[in-house]
């Protein structure tokens, strides 16, 4: 059974709550440095999200387990205004924020699995998923 | 022993070689390892976390103080890894959408290019080359039994927008075959499309002209198009070969007057694009007489030649570095 532990974010001070869980996870799991940096990284790019753009939203983190693999999910929702062209912001270079190389193209990169569901008006999911190598 | 292993023994031993003589040797290979990081395209975050482990296992009795401030350190990083991956993936875009360039200019080539007819009694000489990879420059020239038609225009502006808006212009022309003999009559008819169906901030320039090969004289209009020359060999002369009206596209009533040369023996019509006269070198500008003393200088030859020649010049005199789009186009009578 999945354990899950799960931050709520509304303020910018929830995006390190959210971080803290992630990579006292991740270093439970026994991800290397790097990979906790990544980790705690592609969570503050999905809090930060939240927090911007929907007010406010969760992020949880548990375990994952496949096959025989070993990893960390983060999984990000919100109930915000949803995002009307996906592709448009899966695509580089495209930011609203001004930041370099980060977004959601960035965060997909940084983990092994990404999945992203958004439906306007209602809210976004995204589910994120790092493998132990 | 997998190639992550291996890059990290690798560098493990170039640091330890480092460390022993601080030799410039061991700095350059350091250097020369990197080409080899990038290759592999491995991140800058990577290149610190195995630094931190190589240190790690060098010196063991490192302060936890020293260790801890490189998972800052490494924290910091994960940014510059970030934007490096960023960096990749944008050049692999960019990869993708210089080839799907390629294929529009080579399919604009096959779409717009005139093919330089064999007239009897004329020497025609053309030369056309993009700033860019699209042409925003266009040529052609149609030919029957008693005459040959030449049309060059400029878009203002250039690159892919431009090239779009010249294919409009090519079967525009190709669906007013009634007018082909009436300069004037053509321009007016195409200035009217052109208005109707290119963006307001866009304009074009033409010259047309129509050689009748029967009785050498030459009919053209021009719409706000670079002025060409006309060579009187009687007087060895340049004459500019002015033609009032204005751009195509800007007012639908716009009425164009037609001009008529007699074309004697020896004579050269010189149509070009403003890309020729807006050259510009390390002195500024070239003056309009300065091409005629280029055309001048190679005249003796065939018409192909003399543009080769002129292009050659120019393109030495500016650097190797078109910044407009080039056309000229020479027209000399020759029986």
């Amino acid at each position: 059974m999945n354990i899950q532990s799960c931050v709520e974010v509304c303020n910018e001070w929830d995006i390190v709550s959210a971080r803290q869980l992630g990579r006292n996870m991740a270093k439970e799991l026994g991800f290397g440095n790097v990979d906790q940096a990544r980790i705690t990284t592609a969570i503050s790019e999905l809090a930060r999200n939240i927090y911007l753009y929907a007010g406010n939203g969760k992020i949880c983190i548990e375990a994952a387990e496949k096959m025989g693999k070993r990893g960390l999910k983060i999984i990000a929702t919100d109930n915000g205004p949803g995002i009307k062209d996906i592709r448009k912001v899966m695509e580089d270079g495209y930011t609203t924020s001004g930041g370099l190389g980060a977004g959601l193209p960035g965060v997909k990169r940084l983990m092994d699995e990404f999945m992203i569901d958004s439906v306007v008006g209602s809210g976004t999911e995204i589910i994120a998923t790092k493998w132990l190598r | 022993m997998s190639d992550r292993d291996l890059i990290i023994d690798r560098y493990k031993d170039l640091l330890k070689t480092y460390l022993k003589g601080k030799s410039e040797t061991a700095l350059y290979k350091g250097q020369q390892f990197s080409r080899k990081l990038i290759e592999q395209q491995i991140s800058p975050d990577d290149v610190l976390s195995d630094h931190v482990s190589v240190l790690h296992e060098l010196f063991p009795d490192m302060s936890e103080e020293l260790k801890d401030s490189f998972d800052f350190l490494l924290e910091v990083m994960i940014g510059y890894g970030f934007a490096y991956r960023e960096h990749q993936s944008l050049r692999t875009r960019q990869r993708q959408l210089e080839s799907e360039i390629e294929v529009a200019a080579s399919m604009q080539q096959t779409l717009l290019m005139s093919d330089v007819p064999t007239v009897d009694g004329l020497d025609i000489g053309v030369k056309s080359v993009p700033a860019k990879k699209m042409n925003g420059d266009y040529f052609n020239f149609v030919k029957d039994h008693k005459s040959v038609s030449i049309a060059v225009a400029d878009i203002i502006g250039k690159g892919i927008p431009a090239a779009l808006c010249m294919s409009m212009i090519k079967y525009a022309m190709d669906s007013l075959p009634e007018q082909r003999m009436q300069p004037n009559l053509l321009l007016e008819n195409l200035n009217r499309v052109v208005e109707q169906n290119v963006h307001p901030n866009m304009f074009i320039t033409m010259l047309y002209g129509l050689y009748d090969t029967d009785l050498h004289e030459f009919y053209y209009a021009g719409a706000g198009h670079e002025p060409g020359f006309f060579y009187r060999a009687s007087e060895d002369r340049f004459e500019d070969m002015f033609a009032k009206g204005l751009v195509l596209g800007v007012s639908r009533q716009t009425r164009y007057k037609e001009y008529q040369l007699r074309v004697n023996l020896g004579d050269m019509i010189i149509l070009l694009s403003d890309g020729v006269t807006e050259c510009r070198t390390s002195k500024g500008f070239i003056e309009r007489d300065e091409i005629v003393d280029l055309i001048r200088a190679h005249m003796h030859k065939p018409a192909q030649e003399v543009v080769e020649s002129v292009f050659n010049e120019l393109e030495r005199l500016q650097e190797f570095e078109l910044r407009d789009d080039f056309t000229l186009i020479i027209l000399k009578r020759k029986v």
